[in-house]
């Protein structure tokens, strides 16, 4: 029911109806108006703060762009974007970027998985389980960041060195974490699953509590025992939520940028570098505007690939949301 | 009885299991909150302790009084509230215009709101950089607000619009026939109606402008105007080192989050998980 069938209904006293608009135009129009009248002022901060900046970066992204007033900037036409293809730091980012995505997503996704199935197992505590669960989730990226660079710290004080030193003799000597690209992407995947499983899991609770009673009841009468039941019914019913999961997931880990900016900040020379913390720095460090804005764009476009995967998968899988 | 015996094993497997996670995910907060409470000398111990010898709150202190928290913390509250009270204002404004009229470009608009909840936000930060220069925005909190405001309106118009759309009909049409206007309408009948949608949106406003770092430190550079996430992280490049002093200001920042939290569960789940549609 629109405002508009609404509207020819009251037809008695048009007047009372439209009295916020006591224009004179025809019923639609005055409609139209009113709608605009509810739309515009919120409208015009995503046109001047997105939309327009969305048209003046694709602009930028075609030229040599100079800041400097006065400064002629060359037209490049597409020689940004190839580039950014023959640019081997660009590769790298995205490599990085990918796998950063690979790790990170299996890992909330079986972790968040095993919780919320451990805890539809069990009777107490669910509520708090939960919530503790949670925490990481609704802390913020630059304390989270702050706090992993604390217990990740090359110092053979720093705590994951002990632990790994002192408590439980896994290693012989302190590991420099954040000094070498390797080790310091196993800090940053950590980080990046153990601030996400708590999402996952909620997720996959809710579709746990809306898989049908009726299935498990025929299973057991069959005599399926728990580990069948999980393997033959469970996962199976999950797959569609997993899914979905998934390319949510993957569409955020394709735009992580504060842990590599505060933690690594990209280096050493660029080697932990992901496709925003290149882009930033391309943009801010280095002048290269029109280069960055084309980085952008690349981006922008792989984000809008997976998210018709995601839209595919919404319109069939939107009930397993909670 | 063996049946029973295996299910108590399994019961003990799980908790087990659930409690490993829980300390994973507790105990790297628990560090924070115990070096917060130490001394400077004592941040890096071997072997680490969790409970301080000398707990002092000394850290707090110096973090809010000598290092500007105090500040800062009033320029992310302020910046959180305007641009909360405008987002939500303004989207529930244009998810009634969504849900509820048809109008020539409806699907256009619709479909502009959609397009910038999917792009990254981050993508556009050169030319809004820019714009923010020439309208001389730099370091000023209503630059900052004004993006987030932007940032945030697509996701709570997506959500408003599909709440909005489950409310029936018919009591509008009362309301109408009773010579309500659109905006009464919408005051007076959509909004009472839809609380918990609200408070959903309010939560995942206030969130995102509380805990945004690229924007904010990138306009901001007066160290009088920074907001809570720049004045930590810069703190952080300044004094590498003083950790206990970094956890006091980032347990500030999160204190409030953390105490909403636990009150309104129910619309932060709701709202993070709503917000994770977000591109």
């Amino acid at each position: 029911m629109t405002l508009n069938t609404i509207a020819s209904r009251g037809q008695t006293r048009p007047r009372r109806f439209y009295n916020l608009f006591p224009l004179r135009l025809t019923r639609k129009g005055r409609n139209s108006l009113a709608a605009y009248a509810f739309l515009l002022p919120g409208m015009a901060f995503i046109l001047m703060w997105l939309a327009y900046p969305m048209v003046n970066a694709l602009r930028i992204s075609l030229y040599d762009w100079q800041l400097m007033p006065g400064a002629t900037s060359p037209f490049l036409g597409l020689g940004n974007y190839r580039a950014a293809l023959a640019d081997p730091i660009f590769w790298s980012s995205l490599a990085n970027t990918t796998r950063y995505a690979l790790v990170t997503v299996a890992g909330q996704l079986f972790f968040g998985l095993v919780v919320a199935l451990a805890l539809e197992g069990v009777r107490h505590a669910r509520v708090a389980m939960r919530v503790l669960y949670y925490l990481p989730v609704v802390t913020s990226w630059v304390v989270v960041s702050l706090l992993f660079e604390y217990l990740f710290n090359s110092n053979p004080a720093g705590l994951v060195n002990q632990a790994l030193v002192n408590t439980f003799h896994l290693v012989d000597k302190a590991i420099p974490w954040l000094n070498e690209p390797r080790t310091a992407f196993i800090a940053l995947y950590a980080l990046g699953i153990w601030k996400g499983v708590g999402w996952t899991m909620v997720i996959f609770l809710a579709a746990l509590q809306a898989l049908p009673e009726e299935c498990f009841a025929a299973a057991a009468i069959d005599g399926a025992d728990g580990k069948h039941m999980l393997i033959y019914i469970t996962l199976p019913l999950l797959a569609p939520t997993i899914a979905l999961v998934f390319v949510m997931l993957t569409i955020g880990a394709f735009q992580t940028y504060i842990p590599i900016a505060l933690i690594t900040g990209g280096g050493p020379i660029h080697r932990t570098d992901v496709m925003l913390s290149y882009m930033y720095s391309q943009a801010f460090t280095d002048l290269k505007f029109g280069y960055s804005a084309a980085l952008s764009f690349i981006l922008a476009g792989i984000v809008f690939a997976i998210s018709q995967a995601q839209l595919r998968l919404t319109r069939r899988e939107a009930h397993s949301l909670p | 009885m063996p049946n029973i015996r295996r299910t108590y094993l399994s019961q003990i497997l799980l908790y087990m299991l659930l409690l490993a996670g829980v300390i994973a995910t507790v105990l790297p907060f628990l560090y924070m909150i115990s070096t917060s409470l130490k001394g400077t000398v004592y941040a890096f111990e071997i072997p680490p302790r969790l409970i301080p010898y000398h707990p002092t709150l000394k850290n707090f202190i110096a973090a809010w009084t000598s290092n500007r928290f105090d500040r800062y913390f009033i320029n992310s509250l302020s910046v959180t509230v305007v641009t909360t009270a405008l987002v939500v204002g303004l989207g529930s404004m244009m998810a009634f215009a969504f849900a509820r009229f048809t109008f020539p470009g409806k699907k256009f608009w619709y479909g502009v709101v959609v397009f910038f909840m999917i792009m990254p936000a981050m993508t556009l930060i050169v030319p809004q950089f820019m714009l923010a220069s020439r309208l001389s925005l730099v370091d000023h909190l209503e630059g900052v607000v004004l993006l987030y405001v932007a940032q945030n309106l697509p996701l709570c118009v997506f959500l408003l619009r599909g709440f909005f759309e489950t409310i029936p009909g018919e009591i509008e049409e009362a309301a109408v026939m009773d010579g309500a206007s659109p905006w009464q309408v919408y005051r007076l009948v959509i909004l009472p109606l839809s609380k918990p949608a609200l408070a959903t949106a309010t939560i995942l406003a206030a969130l995102g402008a509380w805990d945004e770092f690229v924007w904010a430190f990138t306009i901001l550079n007066d160290p009088e105007k920074l907001t809570l996430p720049v004045g930590i992280a810069a703190f952080q490049g300044m004094h590498l080192s003083d950790w206990g002093l970094v956890f006091a200001a980032s347990l500030i920042a999160v204190a409030p989050i953390l105490v909403l939290f636990a009150f309104l569960q129910k619309y932060f789940i709701k709202g993070i998980v709503t917000g994770a549609l977000k591109g």
